[in-house]
Formats: C-alpha cells, sequence, structure tokens
C-alpha cells in the first residue's frame, strides 16, 4: 500500500462520525457504483441507518458517453424506495472533477424529487471542473492531474486505497 | 472487411448477423440486460442519446418493430421521425437514395431501414456519410438482425446459456428473413443442434449448409426441444401454390397443445409475430404457459436501445 494514504476504514469511520450529528431518521444513503457502494455499505452499518441503501450506476449518464461509449456492464440503479421528498445522502469514493456527481445528480431527478441531497466523498482530490464541494469528507488531498487515486476491494472485503 | 464493423472492431452499422463475431452478439444481449430496468422507472429515460435524429425509414408496413424501434430511440432521448415512403416521396418515383441525401442534409445521425428488397440497408449503408449508422429493420428475404437478436436475448433469459440447447425453427423458412438471422446467431452463440421444420416446399435447397438439421415431419422435429420458434406463414404463399390448404398446413405444421407436448416440458414457444392463428399456432398454445411471445416484444426494446446505444457512442 502507499505510504502516504491513510486506511479506507479509518476514513469511513471519520466520515460517519462526521455524518452522525446530521443523521435524520429519513435519509437514504444512495452510493455510486463501484467504490462508492462499497463505502456506502459501510456507512449504512456504521450509521445504523434504517432505510434501504440505494445503488447507482450512472453510466447511461455521463457526459463522455459519445466520445468513449458505454461502459460494457452496466449495473442496475437500485433504489428501493420512493425519492420524492426524501433527504438523500450520496456516497462516492473520490471527487475529482465533480461530472460523476453531476451524472449521478440528474439520475436521482429522473426517479423523483427529493427533498435535499448531500454529498459525502472519501477523498475530495481537487482538479474540480464543476461548482460541486463535499457536505463531508474523510480526506482532502492535493493530487496533480496525470495521478489516480483509486479504492479497491480485496476478496476479504477490505478496502484499500492506493496512489498510481 | 467487414462494412458493419469500424477498423477498431466496433460496431459502426448492423445489417446482418451473419459474420458478426461472437464478442459482439453478447456484447449487444449484455448491454440489453442493462437496459432492461429502464422501462420500469418513474422517467422511462436516460439521456444517452439526446441531441440525434433518428429516423424510422420504413418502405414497409410494419407496426412492432416500427413501434419498438420508435420507444427504444424515445427511451434512450433521442428525436425520432417516422417516414412512411410507400406513401409519400417513393410513390413520386423519388429514388432511394435521394431520399437519404433529403435526410442527411436534415442532419440525420441513424437510419432505420425496412424494405422489401433483399440489400437495401447494406445499399444505404454504402453511401450515407461515416458519421451516420445504418440499421437493418427487415430487408426482403435476407435479414433482421434485430428481430435475431431480441429472440436471443429471450432464449437467453428463460434458458440461461446457449451451449445445451436444442433449437427448432418452424414453418416457412424459405420466405423468412427473420429465420435467417435466427440461424447466423444460434450458430454463432454456439448452441449445438438448430432444427428447421417444415414442408419441402417452404425450405430452401441446400439450407444444411448453414449448420441446420432438417426435418420436414413435425413430429419428429420437436422430439426432446428446448426452444420451439415458430415462423409466420404469409397468405400470399397460399396463392402461390405452395400449399394446399391453411387447414392442410396447421394440421401438419400447426403447434397445437399435443405437438408441445413432444418437446421437453419446460420448453418455450416464440413467434416473431404477427401471428396467424389457427395456421401456424393454435391459441392454446400462443396465449399458454409455455408461451414467451409477448416478453419478446417486451424484450425487443431493450435489444434495440443496445444497439442504437453501441452504434453511437464512442464514435469519435
Amino acid at each position: 500500500m502507499n505510504a502516504s494514504l491513510p486506511e479506507a476504514h479509518t476514513l469511513i469511520t471519520r466520515l460517519a462520525d462526521a455524518i452522525a450529528p446530521t443523521l435524520t431518521p429519513d435519509t437514504f444513503i444512495v452510493g455510486v457504483h463501484t467504490g462508492g457502494v462499497w463505502v456506502a455499505e459501510r456507512l449504512h452499518a456504521l450509521l445504523k441507518c434504517p432505510q434501504p441503501l440505494g445503488t447507482l450506476d450512472i453510466s447511461f449518464y455521463r457526459d463522455d458517453f459519445s466520445r468513449i461509449g458505454l461502459h460494457p456492464q452496466v449495473k442496475p440503479s437500485n433504489l428501493p424506495f420512493d425519492l420524492e421528498g426524501r433527504d438523500i445522502l450520496l456516497v462516492d469514493d473520490v471527487l475529482h472533477s465533480g461530472r460523476t456527481v453531476r451524472a449521478a445528480m440528474n439520475e436521482l431527478f429522473d426517479y423523483g424529487r427529493p427533498a435535499t441531497i448531500r454529498l459525502a466523498v472519501l477523498i475530495d482530490r481537487g482538479n474540480h471542473e464543476l461548482p460541486i464541494r463535499p457536505d463531508f469528507v474523510g480526506l482532502t488531498l492535493n493530487v496533480p492531474k496525470h495521478q489516480n487515486i483509486n479504492l479497491s476491494r480485496l476478496d476479504d472485503g477490505h478496502l484499500t486505497l492506493s496512489l498510481a | 472487411m467487414n462494412l458493419q464493423l469500424t477498423e477498431d472492431g466496433k460496431l459502426h452499422h448492423l445489417l446482418t448477423l451473419d459474420g458478426l463475431p461472437r464478442a459482439i452478439l453478447t456484447q449487444i444481449l449484455d448491454t440489453a440486460e442493462s437496459f432492461m430496468d429502464v422501462g420500469e422507472r418513474e422517467v422511462k429515460k436516460v439521456p444517452l442519446l439526446r441531441g440525434k435524429s433518428i429516423f424510422n425509414l420504413f418502405f414497409e408496413p410494419s407496426t412492432r418493430t416500427r413501434t419498438t424501434f420508435e420507444i427504444a430511440a424515445k427511451r434512450l432521448s433521442a428525436d425520432v421521425v417516422n417516414l412512411n415512403i410507400s406513401t409519400s416521396s417513393q410513390s413520386k418515383g423519388e429514388a432511394i437514395l435521394d431520399t437519404v441525401d433529403n435526410l442527411s442534409a436534415m442532419h440525420a445521425d441513424m437510419f432505420i431501414v425496412r424494405h422489401g428488397q433483399s440489400g437495401a440497408a447494406h445499399f444505404i449503408a454504402r453511401h450515407v456519410a461515416p458519421h451516420i449508422s445504418v440499421v437493418n429493420a427487415g430487408d426482403g428475404r435476407h435479414a433482421h438482425p434485430t428481430q435475431g437478436l431480441l429472440d436471443m436475448f429471450t432464449i437467453r433469459r428463460y434458458k440461461g446459456a446457449f451451449h445445451n440447447l436444442t433449437v427448432a425453427i418452424v414453418g416457412d423458412v424459405l420466405h423468412s428473413r427473420v429465420a435467417r438471422s435466427q440461424i447466423h446467431a444460434l450458430t454463432t452463440l454456439g448452441v449445438p443442434e438448430v432444427r428447421v421444420i417444415g414442408p419441402k416446399t417452404l425450405l430452401p435447397v441446400g439450407i444444411e449448409q448453414m449448420g441446420v438439421k432438417v426435418f420436414h415431419n413435425m413430429e419428429a422435429g420437436l422430439k426432446g426441444c428446448d426452444v420451439i420458434i415458430m415462423l409466420r406463414l404469409q397468405n400470399e404463399r397460399m396463392k402461390s401454390a405452395r400449399l394446399p390448404s391453411a387447414q392442410e398446413y396447421f394440421k401438419f405444421f400447426g403447434l397445437t397443445p399435443e405437438k408441445l407436448a413432444l418437446a421437453k416440458p419446460d420448453a418455450i414457444v416464440m413467434h416473431p409475430g404477427p401471428m396467424n392463428r389457427g395456421v401456424e399456432i393454435d391459441s392454446a398454445v400462443a396465449d399458454g404457459p409455455q408461451s414467451v411471445i409477448l416478453p419478446q416484444v417486451t424484450y425487443g426494446i431493450a435489444v434495440r436501445m443496445a444497439v442504437m446505444a453501441m452504434l453511437t457512442g464512442g464514435a469519435a
């Protein structure tokens, strides 16, 4: 693992602590595939959220579709609740350009009109291209554009961060 | 050189399933699977093809195919224009390529073409500018690739895999573009036994060369089948003296509950529509528990969405 990056688990715990005081019984957690779902699953458990967990695959909403085409394995979006008037906590692993979050919000609105959407990310790595900022963040880093931060899941379910 | 594929092997036109590699067929089926849930959303739309113009060019009448292409395009947020050309400029004598040029000048991105002449979609695909894609929605007796694909999608959904199946195609194979597309797809996807069943006058000479087993007896052909695909018997064939009468055809080649009982107990029954009840299929079978004829229609939308998305995305 990379020495300069903390344990993913530590960051998730930190994120949960920040979210906990603001969590209402009517808050629904929604993770963005793939890394965001892993983080959302952990938060959902740590926060003992009574509502079902939602997942989004934003492939159909990407703004670079005409350039790079469709991802071959699009997972179904699963929102097992009515979004109308709900408080949504949107969860992703890494915030970079902000384009994924934009796509996720567009998709959410195609399912209904939530009352609020807040954004929680494990890492905000900078280089935003859109006016999108997280409400909750595990770690803020300045990562140069040519580098990538990746969250991966081992066979035992352990999450690890790496810089490449 | 395959006209349908780009230099790096991506789908650019969909004209026939003949010669398309298994990887592409599987990619289309997988992509269609991911579009299945869009039809169940509150807003039955995704924005993938926003701003694209798709022209349905139907030189031959069609209800189901044209409608499902239109719905598929609209669910992808494209703008769709339907042209029923048999009743417009063709009757004024405009040549087919002039029609295409005029629509291209209106900034078309994709043509969906149905034509009575075999090869019409290829002809248009060779002519259009490189950024325009052409989908064959049925040409003469040649091919109907999206129907073949939705049939494969249906089979995969109900049977899970292709490698252990016996599939029978029953009826007027001679005049059927659907049958040809099905046979190409089934053999490419690795179905070990594809059978065609029909009277000698309705099976093309030399069809064995497509890798199928030929049966002229329905009872023998249906034995042990997992999938039965019934073809529409076109009424005009009766007039051309290939068949004595609809009643007699039904007696020998109509799918009744008794004949269906010869196939495997969990066999599914398919039909591309429109059905002639009491000619090629008994209503008791068409509406029975083994029929998947209406799911085929629903799946047709997801499959056509997949094809259009694959043709449009990643072009640059």
